[in-house]
């Protein structure tokens, strides 16, 4: 056996993201196994993964863990490439952009709930978004309008909930 | 349930009460589908009358088997009585949503109510 020429060098930030992807992967393959009344309305258990990230360590490190997990996410379950992969893959850009901007806002006043929502918005905005410009080219779309609405709040809240009781009980 | 709230600061609740504020504001702007506007009242498919939903009104229309009467109401209209036999239009009640249509087929009078866009090209019977 040759020994490797090439030496690849890793970094503790290298590890730390790939743990926490790991993690993020986990619950996205969980996650597909639950029945869902409705393509799309799902709890989205990954990103209390990345809000975390986003609060420990920074926007770059969260992006990078969620999109990690939208691409091995997708091929775990099969979906890559597929319809579904495209879905998720701008949700999660979207709901990146709007972590971006939630980071800015002072955290005295602002917690991980609202990065959360904020995100949870982003996320189905994108979605719904694309679904319109390449999926379903029809205005009929906008009639589910209300009801992802409703589970983006729903589910914003609770994860940003359980993001924050992890950050306070996980020190 | 206590320490769950402490997890909730005062832009958090700022933020939530705008996202309620927008989902609820979403159910009745994009599944109401438009408001019901005019009642118009065909007989052997021609239109014979139309009217607007605002004034109460009483209609009567001559078919080949006896006299259908369309109540017209704000916001509303029905098929009031009809000599047909099984009555299924009266029964329908009041019509209030755009595109809603009541079909008296035993005296070939039919009331429709139409919104601000049509949903449909035309309907056969």
């Amino acid at each position: 056996m040759t020994a490797s020429t090439i030496e690849l060098s890793v970094t503790e930030t290298d590890r730390r993201i790939a743990r926490y992807a790991a993690a993020a992967i986990a619950l996205t393959v969980a996650e597909a196994a639950l029945p869902s009344p409705l393509p799309g309305v799902k709890p989205g258990l990954a990103n209390i993964v990345v809000l975390i990230v986003l609060w420990r360590h920074g926007w770059r490190e969260a992006a990078w863990v969620s999109l990690l997990r939208v691409v091995a996410g997708s091929l775990l379950v099969g979906q890559f490439l597929a319809p579904g992969f495209f879905l998720g893959l701008v949700g999660a850009l979207t709901s990146l952009a709007a972590l971006a901007l939630a980071a800015q806002l002072p955290r005295r006043w602002f917690g991980p709930v609202t990065a959360s929502v904020l995100a949870a918005f982003a996320h189905i905005g994108g979605q719904l978004l694309l679904a319109r410009l390449w999926l379903v080219p029809h205005d009929g779309v906008f009639y589910l309008v209300p009801i992802f609405g409703l589970s983006a709040l729903v589910f914003g809240i609770v994860n940003g909930l359980v993001a924050a009781r992890l950050l306070k009980e996980t020190p | 349930m206590k320490d769950w709230l402490a997890l909730v600061r005062a832009g958090d609740w700022a933020i939530l009460s705008l996202g309620a504020a927008a989902v609820a504001l979403a159910f009745p702007l994009l599944w109401t589908g438009g408001k019901a506007e005019r009642a118009v009242i065909r007989l052997a498919g021609r239109v014979v009358a139309e009217y607007p939903l605002t004034a109460p009104l009483r209609y009567t229309v001559k078919g080949p088997i006896g006299e259908t009467v369309i109540e017209i109401a704000p916001g509303r209209a029905r098929v009031l009585s009809d000599p047909g036999p099984r009555q299924y239009c009266v029964q329908q009640g009041w019509l209030t949503r755009p595109n809603a249509i009541a079909i008296c087929a035993p005296n070939h009078v039919s009331l429709s109510l139409s919104g601000r866009e049509p949903s449909h090209d035309s309907l056969n019977y």
